[in-house]
């Protein structure tokens, strides 16, 4: 699980930097941050990533909608993709894991559970 | 003569006869003899057998029993690694949460000490409150130095055009916290619970030193969450002081900025009719 590249989509600062701070236990991780959905688009054209971690509620373009476009394209098809949401209903889980999103964190997350759920998704994809 | 003769031939055949028959008898006492000297051999020899049983069995039972010993050793070695598993887990998960509480404390200090900008600050300060403690509804209130109030400068998740009041230091559960500086904490809310302004489900004295600049009031948690955790107190603590250190340093250079605007322009008044001059 060493250098893996993440790319993380959220217009939180506060929330980009837990996410980010929690991503480094990864032992030479990349991290490329992006603002909303348009930007983490532009920031998929142009750099390598092995997995997208985004919000849902954004401006500009939403994550169920980034999810929905990086699943369309050739290239990011098959990128691994982790919703971190407020939304605690179970519909809007469904709704982003539908859209083909692996897996879905609540807010406020436990740095503990995000690593277990990459843990995860990065075990079952081999 | 004869006569004496054949009693003494008659006597002599008794004799031999006697005879032979003592030396059957001899012969079967020493068969008898033979016998009994190997049933004494056999059982001197089976008696031996026997020893040597009980020797062998001797010497397993006092095995038997250092096995015993060693499994029982091995059982409490087995236990205590056990045990220290055990610890090792719960540390792990102690350390973890440690870490997750540190991260969230690190990000909160570092955000809220990033910029001097006002608004900035509050927005920070919102969003500390929603994405690290988890609150849906809350509002933060500034005391006005002048009239004493409490106002209400920030808010999220209440209905729309809700008229929020101002508060009295003293006054209610706010202006009690207000005015002791001791935070209030309803650790759940009860199911019925409906948001009502006056009585939050927590209230976070923003304090410098022992001054009271403010409150923050949280009225609803998020849906997924169902109580504050011992990470959440912690981040209380770090708003009440540092949410109002910048908060106020935001505010004081905001105003210092405004001033110096002001002195600026009064300057270029002074300043400009002299070189058109």
């Amino acid at each position: 699980m060493d250098g893996l590249r993440f790319l993380v989509v959220e217009d939180s600062p506060t929330m980009r930097q837990l996410i980010s701070f929690s991503l480094k236990r990864f032992k030479g991780c990349k991290i490329v941050e992006a603002v909303d959905g348009v930007d983490a688009l532009k920031k998929l054209q142009t750099e390598e990533v092995d997995m997208v971690l985004t919000d849902i509620n954004m401006p500009v373009m939403d994550g169920l909608k980034l999810v929905s476009l990086v699943r369309q394209n050739v290239k990011t098809k098959d990128l691994p993709i982790v919703i971190i949401t407020t939304e605690g209903a179970q519909e809007d889980r469904d709704r982003g894991l539908a859209l083909g999103a692996n897996a879905y964190i609540s807010k406020p997350i436990q740095s503990s559970h995000l690593l277990k759920v990459i843990g995860e998704i990065l075990e079952k994809n081999g | 003569m004869a006569e004496d003769h054949n009693d003494l031939f008659k006597k002599s055949q008794e004799f031999l006869q006697m005879l032979s028959q003592q030396k059957d008898f001899i012969h079967e006492l020493l068969r008898e003899n033979e016998r009994l000297r190997y049933q004494v051999a056999s059982l001197q020899n089976s008696s031996g057998d026997q020893t040597h049983l009980a020797m062998e069995l001797e010497h397993l039972r006092r095995r038997l029993e250092q096995l015993e010993r060693e499994k029982k050793e091995l059982r409490e070695a087995y236990q205590r690694v056990e045990e220290e598993n055990k610890d090792f887990a719960q540390r792990y998960v102690e350390i973890e949460d440690q870490n997750n509480n540190l991260a969230n404390l690190y990000v909160a200090s570092y955000q809220l000490h990033s910029t001097l900008d006002f608004q900035e600050v509050v927005h920070i300060v919102m969003e500390i409150i929603i994405n690290l403690i988890g609150a849906e509804v809350f509002s933060i209130m500034l005391l006005d130095e002048k009239t004493n109030e409490l106002g209400v400068i920030a808010h999220e998740g209440y209905e729309e055009g809700m008229a929020f009041p101002a508060i009295r230091i003293a006054e209610g559960v706010i202006g009690e916290v207000a005015k002791t500086g001791e935070p209030y904490y309803i650790n759940q809310a009860s199911e019925d619970y409906r948001v009502d302004f006056l009585h939050p489900i927590a209230c976070i004295p923003l304090k410098i030193k022992e001054n009271v600049i403010g409150v923050i009031n949280i009225h609803k948690l998020l849906v997924q969450k169902d109580a504050f955790t011992a990470v959440d107190y912690e981040l209380f603590s770090l708003l009440a002081a540092h949410a109002a250190t910048a908060i106020f340093s935001s505010k004081l250079y905001s105003q210092s900025e405004r001033k110096l605007t002001t002195i600026q322009g009064f300057l270029d008044l002074l300043t400009a009719p002299a070189s058109k001059g």
